[in-house]
């Protein structure tokens, strides 16, 4: 197969209905302000990223610091104007779409983000917090039963119907973002983007709202984008992977093939820096370190984005852009030594 | 190997508008020449307060070291006047804080940032110090150290930011580095550069490192020896290997089973600690863990204390541990 974007179409094993497809994706931000605010550079936050989400299924996105990851959240979710290219969500091309219509569809999506604390608002009660969403857009007018629905969102993640009159600073960090997938539940969403949900939670309750999240998929029905820089968590929540550098999508693939048969650099180098909690296994373990540091967006090298710090790369990486390719039924990478 | 220092019963409070906040409880623990040891916890478990303890830096009027010994080549630090305290800081203990940028001066130079402890502390001419500040900078792997030093932090990345905090405290070549939470704000393949580095600075140059993390993983690798902190306490220590192999605190063995690991296959589920992390102005009486635990007993009211068990430099304080035994046997 030849086709330059992931196509799961063409996928023996895609199967299910596609709720989410980003088609081309770019986004450019201009920055600078140089005399009288004259743009000075652009930072190429994402440079063409395509992708599928199927519906009831979880998509990884992983990635370090700066690779587009968050940003492509915030597209999906219009929150950043794309500078060009295709979200095509429940069948409707967000672009495309008037502010009337968008705002309805965009009522299928919602957003759990990393910091509960910074995402509640400090002034308003647990109750309020989730009533808000009900009654911005209608979705329960009566009062009484508004109570009543937050009473089993409140249910639904975990929480006793008195949380519903604390406020954000008298829950603890893991209480926080039960709050947070609450209100994203509030609205019914077919489609939750999970923006680092669980990073900055310690690690004795990150396992509780992962295990939530999972609970929640499985009943309501729900499909993730689940943005994330913690390779163990993703694989463990996750039933395709998607791996951003530098904004761009280098792999994709099913959870299994991609943790267990890496077939971009990138990719391998990310696995072997994780390390695992056993001091034996990690005696014995080879690494690779990859030299050097992420290149600015501003000025991404030529060629493939990552070859000045590929420990593999040839003449031809730093000349040709390496399309997305399907390598292995299913398996996306976009090295021309994959 | 000698002790390099010993902590003794340290304990520090904080007075807060809900009360007294016990942040680090009657805690002992020691570092041998050269070694690594980590100090393993969650969030308000006390880790970083203990090697703020060590380095004097808790601030009064709310903070306050109540009591105990912290005897460092010989000498009780908490008894020394604090001019002699000051040439110990920086020179015979450093500190490598998470937050490179919020830990370095953005408006001095890097090259002003690492000369001035060599010239105060070292009574090193101008012109020296510039030399070894080039020297440090090529040691730690910052590219063309002659044109960095004219630079500011804000022109350097996170990583680059660390390597010169790194470079910092090795300036005037002490005996102990405190780093806390050195990676935790790094990206992973940063972060393994950054782990290399000091692994290979603390072999080389012989100095003796704390590290201070939430990570296990980072610990695993990375540790000789390994104190677990709840709640102000530490509950188990033990070398890395055998903590990891057999964990014999409810606490440890909750925190290594609820992590999902890329070296097993997929869990269906995670297995959290249920519960939530104690509010430590209000602890139960006896064990702190006790509301959360598994293996709780009646007698958990009642705290256990720090207690060897099975193998020679192994102890946890749990009164059910021998069970924890039997369940890694099974």
């Amino acid at each position: 197969m030849t086709a330059v974007a992931p196509s799961l179409a063409a996928a023996p094993q895609a199967a299910g209905e596609v709720l989410l497809e980003v088609r081309d994706l770019v986004k450019h931000f201009h920055v600078g302000a140089g005399f009288l605010g004259r743009a000075v550079g652009v930072v190429r936050a994402i440079d063409g990223v395509s992708f599928e989400i199927r519906r009831g299924e979880t998509l990884g996105l992983v990635g370090e610091s700066g690779c587009g990851k968050t940003t492509t959240g915030r597209c999906i979710l219009q929150l950043e104007r794309p500078t060009s290219g295709r979200i095509v969500f429940e069948g409707g091309d967000l672009g495309a779409l008037s502010d009337d219509e968008l705002r309805k569809v965009r009522r299928h999506m919602a957003v759990i983000f990393q910091d509960p604390y910074s995402s509640l608002n400090p002034r308003m009660s647990v109750g309020e917090i989730l009533e808000e969403p009900l009654k911005v857009h209608g979705i329960v007018p009566d009062r009484v039963a508004r109570a009543a629905r937050v009473r089993e969102l409140l249910e639904q993640v975990g929480l006793l119907p008195q949380h519903a009159r604390r406020y954000p600073h008298q829950l603890s960090g893991g209480q926080r973002q039960r709050v947070g997938i609450a209100r994203a539940l509030a609205v019914e969403p077919s489609l939750i983007i999970c923006d680092e949900p669980v990073s900055a939670l310690d690690v004795s309750i990150q396992a509780q709202i992962i295990n939530l999240l999972e609970e929640l998929q499985a009943r309501l029905g729900l499909t993730y984008l689940f943005i994330a820089h913690d390779l163990s968590v993703v694989r463990h929540i996750s039933d395709r992977v998607a791996v951003m550098y530098l904004g761009k999508v280098v792999e994709l693939a099913d959870r299994q093939a991609l943790y267990e048969d890496p077939l971009h650099p990138y990719t391998r180098a990310l696995l072997s820096a994780v390390p695992i909690p056993d001091p034996q296994l990690e005696a014995r373990r080879e690494r690779t370190v990859l030299r050097g540091e992420v290149p600015s967006p501003l000025k991404p090298p030529s060629g493939c984005v990552f070859h000045p710090r590929c420990p593999i790369a040839i003449d031809r990486c730093a000349a040709e852009i390496p399309p997305l390719r399907e390598i292995k039924p299913g398996h996306w990478a976009a090295c021309h030594l994959a | 190997m000698a002790t390099l220092l010993e902590v003794r019963n340290l304990k520090t409070t904080f007075l807060t508008g809900a009360g007294i906040v016990r942040a680090v409880d009657g805690v002992s623990w020691d570092i041998q020449e050269g070694e690594t040891v980590a100090l393993v916890g969650e969030s308000g478990c006390g880790k970083s307060v203990s090697a703020l303890s060590i380095m004097r830096l808790i601030a009064p009027p709310a903070g306050r070291i109540e009591g105990g010994e912290i005897v460092f080549k010989g000498r009780d630090l908490l008894q020394l006047p604090e001019e002699e305290m000051r040439d110990i800081r920086g020179k015979e203990i450093a500190m490598i804080f998470q937050e490179p940028m919020t830990s370095l001066n953005p408006v001095l130079t890097i090259g002003r940032q690492l000369t001035e402890g060599l010239e105060i502390h070292l009574q090193m001419p101008p012109e020296q110090a510039r030399a070894r500040a080039v020297e440090l900078l090529g040691l730690v792997g910052i590219p063309d150290p002659e044109r960095r030093l004219a630079q500011y932090p804000h022109h350097f990345s996170g990583g680059m930011r660390q390597r010169m905090m790194i470079a910092m405290a090795l300036a005037c070549n002490p005996s102990l580095i405190l780093a806390d939470e050195p990676t935790t704000a790094l990206d992973v393949t940063i972060q393994a550069q950054i782990l290399e580095l000091m692994q290979d600075l603390s072999r080389r140059l012989g100095v003796a490192m704390l590290i201070i993390t939430h990570n296990l993983g980072v610990v695993a690798r990375y540790a000789d020896r390994v104190n677990v902190m709840y709640a102000g306490r530490i509950i188990e220590r033990a070398t890395a290997v055998e903590l990891y192999s057999n964990p014999r605190h409810p606490y440890t063995l909750g925190l290594l089973k609820s992590v999902p690991r890329l070296d097993e296959p997929r869990r269906a589920r995670l297995a959290p600690i249920e519960g939530q992390p104690p509010d430590l102005t209000r602890l139960p009486p006896g064990c702190a863990f006790a509301p959360r635990c598994v293996y709780r007993v009646e007698r958990c009211a009642e705290a256990p204390p720090l207690a060897q068990i099975g193998a020679a430099d192994h102890s946890a304080a749990c009164w059910e541990s021998a069970r924890l035994e039997k369940r890694v046997a099974a």
